[in-house]
């Protein structure tokens, strides 16, 4: 290389870093405000010009947060409700996607193309007569009312088998001849084999299921069973003029789901590409 | 590959592939296929307030609720709005997923995965939180946004309350939350262009920018559209910002479809016309899908 | 050891035949959902646990109370729930379909026709008279407690009242030329103008947001207007009573005298009010305390209240506040009504304003020394004496924000003042069509009757 060649690839070099940093800035920004926000006392926030970091930090919005506006009992809510839906769901829709993938019956794939154009149906056409459904099982404002419905997820079963296509057959079918039932072919060779993809779809349900807004809002009427964001909407309404407060609120909110990406970030990723590059 | 249906000699029963299914399929079609059809059903009906106390007030109306709802200055202009933020919105998202992209992507770059992680971290935060912390970043006088364009000279714009204003704010929200998603699939995409084809390219003399015009897009091409229309049909959904940030105001410049649809069906409970709304979105996004399938045979489908 | 039995378990039950299998998960999904629905017997609450709604800061001011009354009725647990007024009404109604009422709950006043319409609430009409000396009828505003009254049948007990007075800066209009508030609409006018005068720049004397419907309803009733006709099934906006209202609500924005503004665009009233950027704004009586607290010091004794002018002389304004209701649906309804004496009781009224800074519905209460000695206080309570409710029909709500759009439009001259009448009586006429359907069948629920409102 000669040395403007060089000159000029680490111009270049330090322009894209440069441009890195721009866009790396301005991807963390909101959220590092929001936190530096939730620090601060009590009105500082809306002062002009708008401070970056807390003049003299203090965690009494936390302390209010969790001990009289009792956010800890939502993050609860919100927690057992994507839990248990993640596990339900796993368990749903991998057996689901596993016999899409590799099970022969009739209709099967006639099925499964009916299955993914209801893809294309949004979700909140159904919403209204779902929650009289609801109502008619007894579900409304119960844990079950958000669970339930939210279990069955054609992405989700669309991912397994996509995954599950993989499975080389005679793998499964050296299994059968030794005996083995369907059942116990699923548990000991297919969920094994599939385990990247089931960690990827337990992070995206959980994801999905931790960040759900609309649906928890409707059912939910009991403030004690609210989820994270039902109640921050709430305190929204009520308190818009505590900026530090509902910056706590929703660093609260972020946080659990913002800690689970950094720890499993390969999971996510791969949910991505999975679902999408055919 | 052995059937795992009926073994020879015994009786034919049900193929074991069902009951795995059936769980999924028996969730799916109760609470999903079920209440879709139901909507559809209420959508024919004027079923409100009055029918809730006393079903002899329904009155089945055929097609009334969408001539109403068609008739509905709200209607179109929720409309335009669902369009402006998904026409505009999607191919900003997937620009900036490009750009990202391509950024995370160059050889000559470090710290690779802590700038996927960086541009990815806003995709997984709750809406709700982000839309708090953006209602608060777009104050007209306390806003860091404001701000920040005061010092290249810019007067203070009213984000959220100013009619003209409010979508563009919405989308550029929104194109922050969501562009790290689609920045994966462009990465994955731009992994599997052959290095050779820019190899080739260099050797003819093509600069660059020449090299990004001639063999980055036109290999591109498949996944960004099929992108674009994925995430511009995901935009049609528009619900939580505006009911977060703005209630649908100002003038009603933020009301998105499904927003018009819950406020008439969840604060007024005019299920009828709800459900015709929900029913003209459904149609919407149909029109999209098949629009998508229609202009890209080579898409990744 | 349990290790080898679970070992055994799970081996055991892959030797069942699929079907069966399958079954069983899809018992443990049933089980799962069926623990999780199992705490619907939460819904209804815990046997003894009276379950009580309330909105904004009254409910979160409504947990002492409950605490009391739980102190004085051993036994019975009082649960309260505040709720944000933003989702209070679509909560209620979606607790309604989802059978998830409250015993107790607090209803905007402007409410409870609508649900009286969906046999919601339960008349109190019999309680009252049986206890006339707790929760005696004489002792409240007439006109508040006719906004309780659907088809001559109680069906809510006053709790607070609310009704919209002007608060001013006293210390700009004097210095304007103008000695005492005015009190006829040109006299409003000619303050407004003269306040402008000597207002900083970019200023605006009156603040009336556009998104609050209570400016153009209250202007439009105080000329006259019984804002629908018919029973209750057409709206009056175009009739010339309401056109005198909104016409002088809409010359304020065209004069620039208030600014096109919906209270979300305004980051701050009091900051706006105490800087003089704002010298006049039409609000209710929380602000008495809000204006306090919130104003610097200095200026405490710069502002004022004064009742609402009208066309010619001192105008009427609002009956607004909240009341109490018991659902029909309730199985507590004897330990809700002894909740809902407990805090009619004028004495904890009295308290429960310098609590919250809510009035009093009873008009003994307002003989205690915090609220017969408050100067602020004094406009509201001659209000008081004229106040009118809105039309009781169960689309109210939905109309008055219809008014408030149209007055928004036309204050932001996107319409003409007819051509923004002319479609509120066009939508008014849509929303209300079922309820002509339903009174030409003879259907139709608790109404206004044509006789005076």
């Amino acid at each position: 290389m000669t040395p403007s060649h060089a000159r000029r690839a680490r111009l270049a070099s330090v322009a894209l870093h440069a441009t890195l940093l721009v866009f790396g800035a301005l991807s963390l920004i909101p959220l590092l405000w929001m936190a530096s926000a939730s620090f601060m006392a009590t009105g500082e926030a809306s002062s002009f010009p708008p401070p970056l970091i807390p003049r003299a930090p203090t965690l009494e919005h936390y302390r209010d947060l969790f001990g009289r506006l009792a956010l800890g009992r939502y993050a609860l809510n919100s927690a057992i409700i994507a839990a248990t839906t993640t596990i339900l769901a796993l368990a749903i829709n991998s057996a689901a996607g596993y016999a899409f993938a590799k099970l022969r019956f009739r209709g099967r794939d006639r099925t499964f193309r009916i299955l993914t154009a209801g893809l294309a149906i949004p979700v909140q056409v159904a919403m209204l007569p779902l929650f009289l459904l609801v109502k008619s099982l007894g579900l409304v404002n119960t844990y079950g009312g958000v669970i339930v419905p939210g279990l069955a997820s054609i992405f989700g079963i669309f991912l397994v088998r996509q995954y599950a296509l993989a499975i080389p057959d005679d793998l499964l079918d050296a299994a059968r001849i030794d005996g083995a039932g369907e059942l116990r072919v699923f548990r000991s060779i297919v969920l094994p084999t599939i385990r990247p993809i089931l960690a990827t779809l337990a992070l995206w349900t959980f994801l999905a299921t931790w960040n759900d807004f609309m649906w928890p809002l409707i059912v939910l009427s009991d403030d004690r069973k609210y989820t994270l964001p039902v109640a921050l909407a709430g305190l929204v309404g009520e308190h818009a003029q505590d900026v530090e407060l509902m910056m706590a609120g929703a660093v609260i909110t972020v946080l659990p789901v913002l800690v689970l990406f950094l720890l499993l970030q390969r999971y996510f990723v791969e949910g991505v590409t999975e679902g999408s590059v055919k | 590959m052995i059937d795992a249906g009926a073994p020879a000699g015994r009786a034919p029963r049900i193929a074991p592939g069902w009951w795995f299914v059936a769980p999924a399929l028996l969730l799916i079609i109760v609470f999903f296929l079920a209440p879709v059809i139901a909507a559809i059903g209420l959508s024919f009906t004027d079923f409100d307030l009055y029918a809730l106390a006393d079903p002899r007030a329904a009155r089945w109306i055929g097609l009334r609720n969408y001539a109403r709802v068609l008739h509905e200055p709200v209607f179109w202009q929720a409309l335009r709005n669902t369009l402006y933020f998904a026409l505009v919105g999607g191919p900003l998202t997937v620009a900036a997923s490009l750009g990202a992209a391509l950024l995370v992507n160059a050889r000559a770059l470090r710290w690779k995965s802590a700038a996927r992680t960086v541009f990815f971290a806003p995709f997984v935060t709750t809406l709700v939180a982000v839309a708090i912390v953006w209602r608060y970043l777009y104050h007209p006088r306390y806003g860091l946004l404001n701000w920040m364009l005061g010092h290249v000279g810019v007067p203070p714009i009213d984000w959220l309350g100013n009619p003209h204003w409010a979508m563009p704010a919405i989308i550029v929200m929104a194109t922050w939350k969501n562009f790290g998603y689609n920045m994966l699939i462009c990465i994955a995409g731009l992994q599997s262009i052959p290095r050779d084809l820019y190899e080739a390219a260099a050797l003819d003399g093509a600069t660059p920018l020449q090299r990004f015009r001639h063999v980055t897009i036109p290999m591109l091409a498949p996944t960004l559209f099929f992108v674009v229309i994925v995430t511009m049909i995901g935009y049609l959904q528009l619900f939580t910002e505006p009911y977060v940030m703005t209630q649908g105001g100002p003038l009603r410049a933020t009301t998105s479809l499904v927003l018009y649809m819950y406020e008439e069906g969840f604060r007024w409970w005019r299920l009828g016309v709800a459900a015709a709304i929900a029913f003209l979105l459904f149609v919407l996004i149909v029109a999209f899908t098949m629009i998508q399938r229609r202009l890209s045979p080579r898409s990744a489908t | 050891m349990a290790h080898r039995t679970l070992l055994t378990w799970r081996g055991a039950a892959s030797r069942l035949p699929p079907g069966a299998q399958a079954l069983a998960c899809g018992a443990l999904v049933g089980l799962a959902a069926f623990l999780a629905g199992c705490s619907r017997a939460d819904a209804r609450g815990d046997e003894g646990e009276l379950r009580v709604w309330a909105f904004g800061a009254e409910g979160e001011a409504l947990a002492p109370i409950a605490r009391d009354f739980e102190r004085a009725n051993p036994g019975v647990h009082v649960r309260v729930q505040a709720i944000p007024w933003t989702a209070a009404h679509e909560k209620l109604l979606t607790a309604f379909v989802g059978g998830a009422l409250p015993d107790v709950a607090q209803l905007g006043n402007t409410w409870i026709p609508e649900f009286a319409a969906l046999n919601a609430l339960e008349p109190l009409d019999s309680l009252v008279a049986h206890d006339s000396r707790l929760v005696p009828r004489n002792d409240y505003f007439p006109g508040v407690l006719a906004t309780n009254v659907v088809d001559s049948t109680l069906y809510g007990i006053p709790w607070y009242v609310d009704t919209r007075v002007m608060f001013y800066r006293r210390d700009l209009m004097r210095a304007a030329g103008v000695m005492s508030p005015p009190t006829t609409w040109a006299a409003l006018r000619d303050a407004l103008y003269r306040v402008k005068k000597v207002q900083p720049p970019g200023s605006f004397p009156a603040l009336l947001p556009l998104n609050e419907w209570t400016q153009p309803v209250i202007f439009g009733m105080q000329a006259g207007s019984p804002l629908l006709a018919e029973h209750g099934t057409r709206g009056a906006f175009r009739q010339a009573p309401f056109r005198r209202g909104f016409e002088f609500y809409i010359s304020l924005f065209r004069d620039s005298l208030a600014p096109a503004l919906a209270n979300t665009q305004i980051s701050s009233v009091y900051q706006e009010f105490a800087a003089g950027r704002v010298a006049m704004y039409i609000t209710g009586p929380w602000n008495v305390g809000e204006f306090k607290k919130r104003l610097p010091d200095s200026l405490q004794g710069a502002w004022m209240t004064a009742p609402m002018p009208g066309p010619d002389s001192a105008g009427i304004s609002l009956a607004g506040g909240s009341s109490i209701v018991i659902m029909r649906g309730s199985e507590k309804k004897a330990a809700a009504w002894r909740f809902v004496t407990f805090m009619s009781d004028p004495a904890r009224q009295a308290r429960f304003y310098e609590t919250t800074g809510d009035l009093p519905s009873r008009r003994s209460a307002w003989a205690a020394p915090a609220l017969a000695s408050d100067p602020y206080l004094a406009a509201f309570r001659t209000q008081l004496g004229r106040v009118v409710p809105t039309p009781a029909v169960p689309e109210s709500e939905l109309i008055m924000n219809l008014v408030a759009q149209a007055g928004e439009r036309a204050a932001r001259n996107r319409q003409t003042i007819d051509q923004a009448l002319a479609s509120l009586d066009a939508e008014v006429d849509g929303v209300l069509e079922k309820r002509r359907w339903l009174m030409s069948h003879h259907l139709l629920p608790a109404g206004p009757s044509e006789k005076g409102r």
